[in-house]
């Protein structure tokens, strides 16, 4: 078990940490940044040995915790990934790019080559994969941690147990449960919003609902999320259209079933209507 | 000793303001009903300004609206999605913290002390409730004041729950204007207070003040220091005919006698995999549910000072994690899990506790995404069971039910 190797390790020298970015908008690196003080702590209890978003100096592996940012989009970097397997004894992904594919992988169902005739002026020099695909199709994936951008706390908590050789406390229920441990009222039922909550998994502390808005899943797919009868409530009772409940499905995590299965059906569904 | 039941006195809206002084003057926390964030919400006030007024909320199945009322009205509204629940079992609760000192643990800190409140606006079903937690927390009301069960059922007592309930002073609210997923009369739990009920004060709103009458010695207290006239004839008079009108005017209705046997026959209803296709097993109705009490601990670690913080959360049975144990999860399906909620709420809860697990607040049906209704649910049921399609013999016998 690679808990205990972590936790052995601490007896004799502090474990090392590094952090890696694939194709991603570096917020979940700056969610670790972010935690300030308890940076400090961590900072006491793990060696820091490779994290260029924070410092220059590197150290070489191997490493004992790899965390993982960004979503594999270029060959270089399925290459790349290959290597981090090798380096690190416990892999996990950070955030919905690299859990999931995240926004990036809308272009698994667009024609690339297209895309890049539009943006870019010289596109021949644009060496990019057909599609973006989550770091766990690649290699093997120890823990995800969810979001868009991950939770600071849950980052936390997933290090400290690393640490302690304990299991980290993160959960896989729908966000409902911190939304009403919260006290919030429903915004399905008080607004007529189209909260993704109910399939959506728990760890951001309900930040969209405490807001007064629905939730937009940016956590991904909760344990056992019930697809078609959210979908049902959401064109029957609020009458999104197919392409509203597509776009939705799609807009973090659209590449992680079930969301994918669904929004396809959406699309399909959107095509039949036009 | 308690105070006879039919006295009432008459509490004018502009003594609203003495009788939350009085409540600070005895040094409580006054938590009342206020409009905020589209619902009512149970949050502390100061003043009777605070508390909601002139609104009307409308409920059905999935779906809750806040709609002008009576502006010269303060409980033209019934319960929101909070209730007594939140603050005698909070929704999260730092237990302890300790750090390990050779072969020994050290308490760093404990949980807060519990809070003395006086709860102003709880609805029959509320006091019904909290009823029904007091037997699962194991608090029992002070001599003098007991209900008839204080002897029979009792739980592993809980500090903080018991000590909250014992310094709490509890001032019901009749509904004069039930809503539309209350099924409380169903249950005889409303809609006005009965003697069975855990309340100090109960009062009944009419436009220039409220009838108000005490169960308790601590209420008994609070309207002698505030000198009120006894209510006269017509306003007594006033007050039932306004609470009958209420009685037939219940949103839902369900048939409570043969519940646990009805249930008990439905282990393998059809009727169970209809449910499951529609629950999302999000957990909302355990949440508002003012009787349902799972939770869950776990530990945090502080890395710079070593300690370590145990926490309890609320939790649900809809959750997958939650039947988890070393051989996986014991309820793995969103139909076992729904089943398993129903059964123990009107079946088994009479086993563990010797009542119901359901009160007929309706907040499980108002606060379902979907709009998931136990009393039709059960009327489905009943009529697989009367076709005789409740399939298999019961699995589980139940012994000696009262
Ligand atoms: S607001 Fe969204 S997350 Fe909160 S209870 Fe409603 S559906 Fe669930
Ligand atoms: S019955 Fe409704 S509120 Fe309860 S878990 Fe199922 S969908 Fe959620
Ligand atoms: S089961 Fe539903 S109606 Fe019954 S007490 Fe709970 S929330 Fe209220």
């Amino acid at each position: 078990m690679p808990v205990q190797t972590i936790t052995r390790k601490t007896e004799t020298a502090k474990p090392k940490l590094a952090v890696y970015k694939f194709s991603s908008c570096d917020g979940c690196q700056l969610s670790l940044l972010n935690l300030e003080d308890e940076l400090l702590d961590i900072v006491g209890a793990v060696e820091i040995a490779y994290f260029l978003e924070a410092r220059r100096a590197e150290q070489p592996p191997p490493y004992d915790i790899g965390m993982v940012e960004g979503s594999i989009s270029t060959p270089e970097e399925a290459e790349r990934i290959r290597q981090v397997r090798r380096d690190c004894k416990y892999l996990v992904t950070i955030g919905a790019c690299a859990t999931s594919g995240g926004i990036q992988a809308l272009r698994n169902w667009a024609d690339v080559d297209q895309y890049k005739q539009y943006v870019y002026a010289h596109p021949q020099y644009v060496a990019s994969l057909e599609t973006a695909t989550p770091i766990a199709t690649h290699v093997f994936v120890d823990f995800e941690l969810r979001g868009c951008p991950v939770n600071a706390r849950q980052l936390l908590e997933l290090i400290t147990s690393l640490l302690k050789g304990r299991k980290p406390n993160i959960p896989n229920y729908s966000l409902c449960i911190e939304c009403k441990r919260r006290g919030l009222p429903c915004v399905m039922v008080s607004k007529g919003e189209p909260c993704l909550g109910p399939i959506t998994q728990a760890g951001c502390g309900a930040l969209c609902p405490g807001c007064h808005r629905a939730c937009y899943g940016c956590f991904g797919p909760m344990e056992q999320p019930n697809m078609d009868s959210l979908g049902h409530q959401l064109t029957g009772t609020q009458k999104r259209t197919a392409r509203e409940m597509k776009h939705m499905l799609r807009m973090f995590n659209g590449y992680l079933e079930p969301f994918k299965q669904a929004s396809d059906h959406y699309e399909r569904q959107e095509k039949q209507n036009a | 000793m308690s105070v006879p039941d039919g006295k009432r006195w008459f509490l004018p809206k502009e003594s609203l303001d003495a009788l939350i002084a009085v409540l600070h003057q005895q040094q409580y926390v006054v938590i009342g009903p206020v409009f905020h964030d589209r619902a009512i919400r149970l949050e502390q006030v100061q003043r009777a300004d605070q508390l909601a007024r002139g609104v009307r909320d409308e409920h059905s199945g999935g779906q809750y609206r806040l709609i002008d009322g009576n502006q010269e009205l303060l409980f033209e509204y019934v319960v929101g999605p909070d209730s007594a629940k939140k603050f005698f079992f909070p929704p999260r609760q730092e237990l302890f913290s300790l750090h390990v000192k050779g072969e020994q643990f050290v308490i760093d800190k404990v949980g807060p002390a519990a809070p003395k409140l006086a709860i102003l606006g709880l609805r029959p079903c509320d006091l019904a409730a909290i009823a029904v937690q007091d037997r699962v927390f194991g608090y029992h009301q002070p001599a003098g004041d007991e209900a008839p069960w204080a002897s029979g059922f009792r739980c592993e007592s809980e500090l903080y729950y018991t000590q909250a309930r014992e310094q709490s002073l509890l001032i019901a609210v009749n509904c004069v204007r039930p809503g539309g997923t209350c099924f409380c009369a169903s249950w005889g739990n409303g809609p006005q207070v009965n003697k069975d009920m855990p309340y100090d004060l109960a009062m009944t709103e009419m436009r220039k003040g409220f009838v108000i009458r005490s169960k308790s010695r601590k209420g008994a207290a609070i309207i002698s220091s505030l000198s009120l006239r006894d209510a006269d004839d017509a306003e007594v008079e006033l007050e039932g005919l306004l609470l009958q009108r209420a009685a037939e005017h219940m949103g839902r209705q369900l048939q409570t006698d043969d519940l646990p046997q009805l249930l008990d026959r439905a282990i393998d209803s059809p009727h169970w995999d209809n449910v499951a296709k529609r629950c999302l097993s999000c957990g909302n109705c355990t949440m508002v549910c003012p009787t349902c009490f799972c939770s869950t601990v776990s530990d945090s670690d502080d890395l710079a000072t070593g300690s370590t913080t145990r926490t309890r959360e609320w939790e649900s049975c809809y959750t997958h994690q939650f039947s988890y144990t070393t051989s996986g999860p014991v309820r793995s399906s969103i139909r076992a899990r729904y089943r398993h909620w129903l059964r123990h709420k009107l079946d088994t809860w009479h086993d563990q506790f010797g009542v119901s697990g359901c009160v007929g607040c309706g907040r499980c049906i108002t606060w379902c995404p979907v709009g998931i209704d136990l009393t039709a649910e059960v009327e489905s049921i009943r009529r697989y069971d009367s076709r005789d399609e409740n399939h298999a013999p019961p699995r589980i016998t139940v012994e000696a039910r009262p």
